[in-house]
């Protein structure tokens, strides 16, 4: 976190960052490094540590509701939809929007993007029987496939400029970030981290199987239903004000099942703890390493993360994967 | 008060009859085993008294009550179900799968311990408690669901009202492990637990079993105590298989062999 503050295009040492941070807690905003701690970094650094932490809690539990270590938050469409929605709020605004409404307008657009998605998901796979779950990852990669060339079609009758609007999107980034937003995205995250791990049980059962859960007295349907909408909040806020960060909801929570086993109960809050600290470092790294410009945070934790992954593949049957 | 009760049960999941107008009562302490051929039946009866499938025709009877008057969380207190084949592949270890037996209670961390302590005893699996369950055998990921099953159904001393339904528990156990096993089951039994369970070896079936259901394209064949239910006859019947029925040397209880073998 101090890490994070301290470094950045103009980089402070330690003792600045705190004089920054105490400046800015007794509302003195006159000097620099109040100005550049306060009001850029702060509100930046948190708002990765938020996000962070709801992509990665987010992937813990749709891993466990698919009963599989590869499942990622994108794959019941949350991240297509949220792009798509984003895409065609660019493309039919096109140059109206501008600054702050422009943004804003545009996450409204990824949020119900994501949303929508989800929900048609949803619907596809649910029958009277009940939801089902592998019937869901298919619909789920028909939507991503559907969002993905419906957006290509928009990229295709699209101009330069908004072009280069969707693609920057897309990549994911930190830097609009302000205390309203930080605002918005901690409330959901909040809301998220008090009520995933109440379920932490519920998915421990649902690892054994559906029916098995269901035999152990959890009732499945409705928590099914509950996790989806959690993750569609999620994920749906994430995409809108920071763009898809891609891998976070999956490494991370891999990486801690490594470490502290598959039990819901630690993997949950320990996945969330690091995917904030992920996404802080990724986010570092993106402004420091080709100062004074940025790079789009999502391309760092795609570069640090497909690497790893690809270990954790080869390496599987080592922490007793199959 | 019966345990379970079946009236005129049928069942038609996914539009053909898979199971057709059965009739049962069974009692505290009980054991049923159920045996036909393959596609009878057997796992599907299981399935509906678990819930898995409704009913399309009768009534069954869970205790006082039917089935779906039961909150799930109480249903998990009193009915555990072992199926088949298990989908696990997540690395819990072997000690963790059994612990999610006692999901459904709310009886403290001490006891929970103490009856998967217990459960593990009783199906062999403490010297593997720290393994992952995704590196053991077949017959070890077996017994482990075994004893996840019994740490979901005991911990109290009298079991009555309890129900335990296993699908093939002892198919890839060797014979010292198929005996331990089915004298788990026998002392649960003792305590008032109702036992359900499909085995194919019949002369284990006929070893444990108090009453033989048979099943044949989802009708019953054949329902009373193993000497009566194993007659040359019926496997003639349903099995299309020529047996010598004789008896175990020491225990009394019928034993069947086929004759002729078809290499």
């Amino acid at each position: 976190m101090v890490l994070g503050l301290a470094s950045g295009a103009v980089s402070l040492s330690l003792s600045d960052v705190g004089q920054g941070l105490l400046d800015t807690l007794l509302g003195e905003t006159g000097n620099q490094n109040a100005l550049i701690v306060g009001q850029i970094r702060l509100p930046r650094v948190l708002l990765a540590a938020v996000m962070g932490a709801t992509l990665a809690i987010s992937g813990a539990a749709m891993q466990g509701l698919f009963r599989n270590p590869l499942a990622d938050p994108s794959l019941i469409g949350v991240t297509a939809g949220a792009s798509l929605g984003a895409a065609l709020v660019i493309v039919m605004g096109g140059n109206l929007l501008q600054g702050y409404t422009g943004l804003t307008l545009v996450s409204a657009g990824a949020f119900t993007g994501g949303v929508i998605a989800v929900l048609f998901v949803y619907r596809l796979a649910t029958s009277p029987n009940g939801t089902s779950v592998a019937t869901m990852l298919l619909a789920g990669i028909a939507i991503t496939a559907l969002s993905g060339s419906i957006g290509s079609l928009l990229e295709f009758f699209s101009d330069n400029n908004m072009l280069r609007r969707i693609s920057l999107w897309k990549m994911g980034g930190l830097d609009g970030a302000n205390y309203p937003r930080l605002l918005l995205a901690t409330l959901v995250s909040a809301a998220m981290l008090v009520t995933l791990p109440r379920y932490a049980r519920a998915l421990n059962a649902l690892l054994l199987g559906e029916s098995e859960a269901r035999h152990l007295g959890i009732k499945v349907d409705s928590i099914k239903l509950s996790l989806i909408t959690w993750v569609a909040i999620g994920v749906g806020t994430s995409v809108a004000l920071v763009g898809t960060i891609a891998f976070v909801g999956l490494v991370v929570p891999h990486i801690v099942r490594m470490l502290a086993g598959p039990d819901h109960r630690y993997l949950m809050p320990a996945s969330a703890l690091a995917g904030a600290l992920l996404l802080v470092v990724a986010d570092a790294l993106a402004r420091v390493l080709v100062a004074p410009t940025e790079l789009p945070v999502g391309v760092i934790t795609t570069i640090v993360g497909v690497p790893f992954f690809i270990s954790l593949l080869r390496n599987r049957h080592h922490y007793g994967m199959q | 008060m019966s345990t379970l009760q079946l009236k005129s049960v049928c069942a038609a999941p996914w539009g053909q009859a898979l199971l057709k107008d059965l009739n049962l009562t069974l009692e505290p302490g009980t054991v049923l085993g159920l045996a036909g051929p393959n596609g009878a039946g057997k796992s599907s009866l299981l399935q509906l008294i678990a819930g898995d499938i409704p009913l399309s025709a009768g009534q069954l009877t869970f205790g006082d009550r039917s089935l779906p008057e039961w909150t799930p969380q109480d249903r998990a207190r009193h009915l555990a179900f072992l199926p088949q084949m298990s989908l696990l592949n997540f690395p819990y270890t072997v000690e963790e799968v059994v612990m999610l037996g006692r999901t459904p209670h709310s009886s403290g961390y001490q006891v929970d311990r103490d009856v998967v302590e217990q459960a593990l005893q009783l199906t062999d699996t403490v010297p593997l408690r720290h393994r992952l369950y995704t590196q053991l055998s077949g017959g070890e990921k077996q017994r482990t669901q075994l004893a996840r099953i019994f740490a979901q159904i005991c911990g109290e001393e009298s079991l009555t009202g309890r129900l335990l339904l296993l699908d093939e528990p002892t198919s890839a156990l060797d014979l010292a492990h198929q005996q331990q096993v089915l004298l788990a089951v026998h002392q649960l039994a003792n305590k008032g637990c109702t036992v359900v369970l499909v085995i194919h070896d019949l002369n284990l079936a006929a070893s444990i079993a108090d009453q033989i259901l048979v099943l044949d394209e989802g009708r019953q064949a054949a329902l009373g105590t193993p000497v009566q239910v194993f007659t040359t006859a019926l496997f003639k019947e349903v099995f299309a298989v020529d047996v010598a029925i004789t008896s175990h040397p020491q225990e009394g209880y019928p034993m069947v062999t086929p004759l002729r073998q078809v290499f």
